[in-house]
């Protein structure tokens, strides 16, 4: 039932050999290079978004993250499909949090007291912002330009739209938490195409082995292609 | 529901994360029939931490795969008496771990010792300062037992780990390059320290410069292969930054898993079952002695498990809220202060500050848990710290744990936190931030503590835990101190900016601060002030043995996990070479 401790580190050390964890920079760089971004997905891949709160997801992601010199927009990076994805499984139908009442408000520091887990927090805001974004700019809010829908994210962030039945600033601390996922998680997660979040700061991904360089990269940038779990 | 009733076994272990194994371990030894019960599962290097999958941020840092499922059990949290608690519905403050190995399969690996003094807090701080120093309202007591009785059973930790580091006082003589403020220890570590990053190198210069001592952080993380007393092979670190609630893919970090599993594996006297949540420990008529306890198994059977000791040994947490649902023990009232179950939580409280550089790339996603260097010069009872008004104090360090974007990306003040203008800073400063940190040690007080929510349930139907915390002045005064200095120390190294955070009342439960929550079933001299001898041994139930950082009175100004190790390994010999020819009260 539990092997041999010299079998296990034998096992690791030719995991180390077949490359997925490199030793050099040198190696690491020729490393499959990160494919070009697949094609976004488009409204039939969802799995748990409806078209009004996909139209929504899509372009404010790519307010969170718009498309610049750095990197393409959240879209275009598959952040709309990380986060329906996210919503559709455990984490957004709340599997792990404890969701029983009573249900009073709280004080800010005890934290999450929304009587809804991450995915229903989606499903009540977006209609709720699009009915503002109809009542401000006789639009829904893919339809504005990208300074409206700027500004409408801000209302969420400083409280300065009602969504009802919950406070906006707790969804937009929400949504803006997920787009960082999507930007940075593995791109097995459907975020982060191309490792391009990851590029974006240089951050390497699962490479991991830097016990020969940590002490000789003092100020010196240690550039490799970034490896993510599926290479 | 009738519990099936199983075979009595000589010693019934609750919990199999550090504490639990080493106990587990050592009374198998000595030749008792021993049952390990763990709620969660079975974890091993191979194959649940295997590379490249256990490097995934999401899945680990995130969503906290390896942590207790909070749909089943939390607790509530009110910061006064006079709140109403709410159940802590999220993780944030503090991972509660579940499973084999406990929090002990996913820690940094900061491997301390606690400071002779701090066994002994009221005596040093009364001697030195006269009783009228310690404020009212402060619980300070002392452990009941000494460094120098500790010290043999903190080497014995530190050499079943492995742990990498450079003594800094071996039998009084000063070491260079160890921490100079240490107590005295027999003999140095069993391997030498880990590699230094570049931000605590800069971090060294600057503390030295202020006339400090700074040293490299002892380590469970190895520098080199090791194989442990127990026979256990462990691996060298290859510095790849995913510690801290990751399992380690290279079996390179001490863990029950790394060191001690396969010992236990090999005793027939011993045994383990998984998804076994226990329930309650069973009491006979006098209430004086336990027979054993009750668990749900994987199915929600209710079992029973007969035993003539009970090594009480989960976390801090279900530590005290098994002793309360069992009615062991009088619960704390904080109204009158008598009681002792539930009495003395503490915790740890932070402070630093950030800083950004144009002209220094630090590379921060290199590091391993418990890279670092640590500055003790601030601790408790080592500067003279009267006229500044505190008792206790804090660690200075920068640790570089491994910096990945989902969980570490600050920005300052000013600067958005979306948009193209967060881009072009965080493409620009991801790779140029680093953090000198201030890790403070936390007193006790009469209205810190945990005792039965009123409202809320767990899976089972029972009462959740209630936790009662704020942080007091003394302790915002030692952040307050400490983040200065090192807003100076900063300073020095010229950054283009510079954000000083000094801990600020009220806590909160909500941003992640750290698991070393300590208390609520605490050791000492009187037991009208604490719940387990200096034996760690229970006052009012002879046969049990509650064990973890349950049992220190309040909490120091390191990581807890050396402590816990000590104390295991010493109530272990005390139940071995004592207890165990005459079962009953070591006092």
């Amino acid at each position: 039932m539990h092997p041999d401790r010299r079998t296990v580190l034998k096992a690791l050390g030719a995991v180390g050999a077949s490359g997925l964890v490199v030793a050099d920079a040198t190696a690491a760089a020729d490393a499959p290079a990160a494919a070009a971004p697949p094609a976004a997905g488009g409204a039939s891949s969802y799995v748990f978004f409806n078209s009004a709160e996909s139209a929504w997801v899509e372009a404010a992601v790519s307010r969170i993250v718009p498309a610049d010199e750095l990197s393409p927009s959240g879209f275009d990076l598959g952040i709309a499909t990380y986060i329906d994805r996210q919503l559709a499984g455990a984490y957004g139908q709340g599997a792990k949090m404890y969701l029983q009442g009573p249900w009073p408000e709280g004080t800010p520091q005890q934290g999450w007291q929304m009587r809804m887990a991450p995915a229903a927090c989606y499903r009540v805001a977006i209609p709720r912002i699009d009915a503002h974004c109809h009542t401000t700019f006789g639009a829904t809010f893919r339809a504005l330009d990208e300074a409206n829908q700027d500004a409408v994210l801000a209302g969420l962030d400083n409280r300065s739209i009602d969504l009802v039945d919950l406070p906006s600033h707790q969804f937009f601390k929400l949504f803006l938490t997920n787009v960082m996922e999507g930007l940075f998680s593995d791109p097995i997660y459907g975020g982060n195409r191309g490792k391009l979040g990851w590029k974006m700061v240089g951050f390497p991904g699962v490479y991991g082995n830097y016990v020969d360089v940590i002490d000789r990269y003092f100020d010196r940038p240690f550039d490799v292609a970034p490896l993510g779990i599926a290479d | 529901m009738t519990a099936e009733r199983l075979k009595p076994v000589d010693a019934v272990v609750i919990g199999m994360g550090w504490a639990g194994s080493i106990l587990a371990n050592e009374l198998a030894a000595a030749g008792l029939s021993v049952v390990g019960l763990e709620r969660g599962a079975m974890r091993d290097t191979d194959p649940d931490f295997a590379l490249p999958q256990v490097h995934d941020e999401l899945r680990y840092a995130l969503r906290h795969e390896l942590m207790q499922d909070l749909s089943r059990e939390t607790l509530t949290f009110r910061n006064r008496s006079d709140e109403m608690a709410l159940p802590m519905r999220q993780y944030g403050s503090f991972l509660l771990g579940d499973g084999f190995g406990g929090g002990g399969s996913h820690w940094n690996g900061q491997t301390f010792r606690f400071l002779p003094q701090d066994f002994r807090a009221r005596a040093f701080y009364e001697e030195r300062y006269g009783r009228q120093f310690v404020p009212d309202g402060m619980n300070l007591q002392d452990w009941g037992v000494s460094y120098d009785e500790l010290e043999p059973h903190y080497d014995r930790f530190e050499y079943l780990c492995g742990i990498s580091g450079k003594a800094g006082n071996i039998r009084g003589t000063i070491q260079a390059g160890g921490n100079p403020f240490e107590g005295p220890r027999s003999r140095d570590y069993p391997n030498p320290p880990m590699k230094s990053s570049y931000a605590a190198t800069l971090f060294g210069e600057a503390a030295t410069g202020f006339g400090k001592h700074p040293f490299v952080s002892p380590s469970a993380n190895l520098s080199r292969p090791y194989t442990n007393p127990e026979g256990q092979d462990l691996g060298a670190c290859i510095v790849c930054g995913f510690c801290e609630r990751f399992g380690c893919g290279m079996a390179a970090r001490a863990s029950p898993q790394t060191t001690l599993l396969g010992a236990l594996s090999k005793k027939t006297n011993f045994e383990w079952r998984s998804h076994a949540q226990v329930t309650r420990l069973l009491l006979d008529a006098t209430r004086k002695r336990v027979t054993g306890v009750s668990y749900l198994d994987a199915q929600g059977r209710l079992v029973e498990q007969p035993a003539d000791l009970v090594i009480l040994s989960a976390f801090v947490f279900n530590n005290v809220r098994l002793l309360l649902l069992s009615g062991i023990g009088a619960p704390y009232d904080p109204a009158g202060g008598a009681g002792t179950v539930g009495r003395n939580f503490a915790y740890q409280a932070g402070g630093g500050a950030t800083l950004w550089f144009d002209d220094k790339i630090l590379n921060v996603f290199m590091g391993s848990g418990a890279l670092g260097t640590v500055v003790d010069d601030e601790n408790g009872g080592i500067a003279d710290h009267a006229a500044r008004g505190f008792i206790g104090g804090a660690t200075l360090n920068v640790f570089s744990s491994g910096a990945k974007p989902m969980e570490y990306r600050d920005i300052p003040p000013g600067v958005p936190n979306w948009g193209s203008a967060w881009k072009q800073w965080v493409a620009k400063y991801y790779n140029r931030t680093m953090s000198i940190g201030c890790r403070a040690s936390v007193m006790s007080y009469r209205d810190t503590y945990l005792d039965l929510d009123p409202t809320y349930r767990d899976a089972a139907g029972d009462q959740l835990l209630r936790l009662t915390f704020d942080w007091h002045d003394n302790e915002l005064i030692i952040s307050r101190y400490a983040t200065a200095l090192i807003e100076r120390m900063g300073a020095a190294l010229n950054p283009a900016r510079m954000l000083a955070q000094p801990e600020q009342r009220p806590y909160s439960i909500e941003p992640y601060q750290s698991t070393h929550c300590t208390g609520g079933a605490v050791m000492g001299t009187d037991p009208r002030t604490s719940v387990v001898n200096r034996y760690l041994q229970s006052w009012d139930v002879p046969n049990l043995f509650v064990v973890g950082a349950s049992a220190f009175p309040q909490n120091a100004a390191y990581g807890p996990t050396g402590t816990v190790g000590a104390l295991a390994y010493w109530a272990a010999d005390a139940i071995k070479t004592r207890y165990l020819k005459s079962p009953g009260s070591l006092l």
